[in-house]
């Protein structure tokens, strides 16, 4: 419990020393943001319907930045052997890390997206279920992320790497929280929607440390 | 508390190549091995497939305990201790944070650490980002991870290597004492090592 308390510290530390990572995320998704209305037009007729589907995309996006983190420099300057040689196994440890990524990324964008949404004409009184949906599919980005960074362990070029084989990973979420949000925009009952949602973090966060540790093994072999 | 390490007719690849065929060996407690070999003869690897790490062609890894055969996977998270080329420390985080965590992570207490970095003299260099320490300097930080983290096998690359003479003979007490408190150190070396320690020749081309 000691040990997994310190790496949860280390990598919160990682996350949020240095260049601020949380607060780039959230300034990438304003800035994919404010491109749209640029590139469709500013008619509120045409952003207010597209408004939802456009910010979970944006989070989508920016959850990709910086997952290139989570793996590639521990493997680089032999901190992942320290971690393979701990006292949890490496499960453990990536799904650890994959709880920070969400903590330090995850989260600060669930507050950012809502302001997107609303800055593109979603009605104010979706700011609560679009808080809420994208800090639950930010879950599960941060476990597919996690998973698709270990994946790219050891490729040259890494970091494009994981963006092409994550990207696929995170179109349910995508279409399940946009969905909840047209749902509820439309006066239907968003549950169906989120309860989808919610299959598919649960689904990531099983499957993401089992794969996720097979992957980093295999890297350090 | 591991009591013996027995490497029994192992063989191991990088990629195509054969490193070494039908390695035995065996190391129990208060021993200290020195293995030595050209470039490219496969001592890194023997210490990654000892630490988990590598997957042997052939051959068997046994770790041994005071109740017999321990499972590898336990011996691995709990009693052995790996100082490979890097050091695992992060450069934009100061070296109290990054000793703290990797003695925390390793089982060691907080006292502990404090003994290690007044044994090791770490205390100016504490709270200085680790990008800006020296090569000794990093390897000091490693070798105040090993004693603070009680932990029964070394396995050591070139432990001494970055190392200047005040330091290595340090270095040298240090082992000696692990080994003289039941320890094993199993270290890859180009110098003798300086302990008493049993040779183990890779051979390699030389």
């Amino acid at each position: 419990m000691k040990a997994a308390r310190a790496l949860f510290a280390r990598e919160l530390s990682l996350a949020w020393g240095g260049g601020g990572g949380p607060l780039l995320a959230c300034g990438f998704l304003l800035c994919l943001t404010a491109i749209l209305p640029l590139a469709a037009g500013g008619d509120p007729r045409v952003l207010a319907p597209a408004a939802s589907g456009a910010s979970w995309m944006a989070l989508a996006l920016a959850s990709l930045l910086s997952l290139e983190r989570m793996f590639e420099r521990d493997l680089e300057d032999g901190a992942l052997d320290l971690l393979a040689t701990g006292p949890l196994p490496l499960e453990a440890v990536v799904g650890i890390k994959a709880l920070a990524q969400w903590l330090a990324a995850g989260l600060p964008l669930a507050v950012a997206a809502p302001v997107a949404a609303l800055a593109l004409g979603q009605p104010p009184e979706l700011i609560g279920l679009t808080g809420a949906s994208a800090a639950l599919g930010g879950l599960g980005f941060a476990f597919t992320g996690a998973l698709g960074a270990a994946l790219a362990l050891g490729a040259r070029r890494g970091g494009l790497l994981i963006a092409v084989v994550v990207l696929p990973l995170f179109i349910p979420p995508v279409v399940f929280g946009a969905g909840a949000l047209t749902r509820a925009a439309s006066g239907q009952s968003p549950a169906s929607a989120l309860a989808l949602l919610g299959a598919y973090v649960l689904f990531a966060l099983v499957i993401a440390p089992v794969a996720g540790a097979a992957a980093v093994r295999n890297a350090q072999g | 508390m591991l009591t013996r390490l027995d490497i029994k007719a192992l063989s191991l690849s990088r990629g195509e190549r054969r490193l070494f065929n039908g390695l035995s060996f065996c190391l129990s407690a208060g021993e200290a091995a020195a293995l030595t070999g050209a470039n490219g003869a496969g001592k890194t690897s023997l210490l990654r497939a000892v630490a988990g790490f590598i997957r042997p062609d052939a051959g068997t890894i046994v770790f041994h305990g005071p109740e017999g055969v321990m499972e590898a996977e336990t011996a691995r998270r709990s009693a052995l201790h790996l100082l490979g080329h890097h050091e695992g420390l992060k450069p934009q985080r100061t070296a109290r944070q990054e000793l703290g965590f990797q003695i925390e992570w390793l089982g060691g207490s907080a006292e502990a650490m404090d003994a290690a970095v007044a044994r090791l003299k770490l205390a100016p260099l504490l709270d200085l980002e680790t990008r800006k320490l020296s090569a000794g300097q990093r390897r000091r930080l490693s070798l105040a991870r090993l004693v603070a983290a009680p932990r029964a096998l070394w396995l050591l690359d070139e432990p001494l290597a970055p190392l200047d003479e005040v330091w290595r003979s340090v270095a040298a007490e240090l082992m000696a004492e692990h080994l003289a408190g039941g320890g094993m150190v199993l270290a890859a070396v180009h110098d003798p090592l300086p302990v008493a320690a049993r040779s183990l020749d890779l051979g390699g081309v030389r």
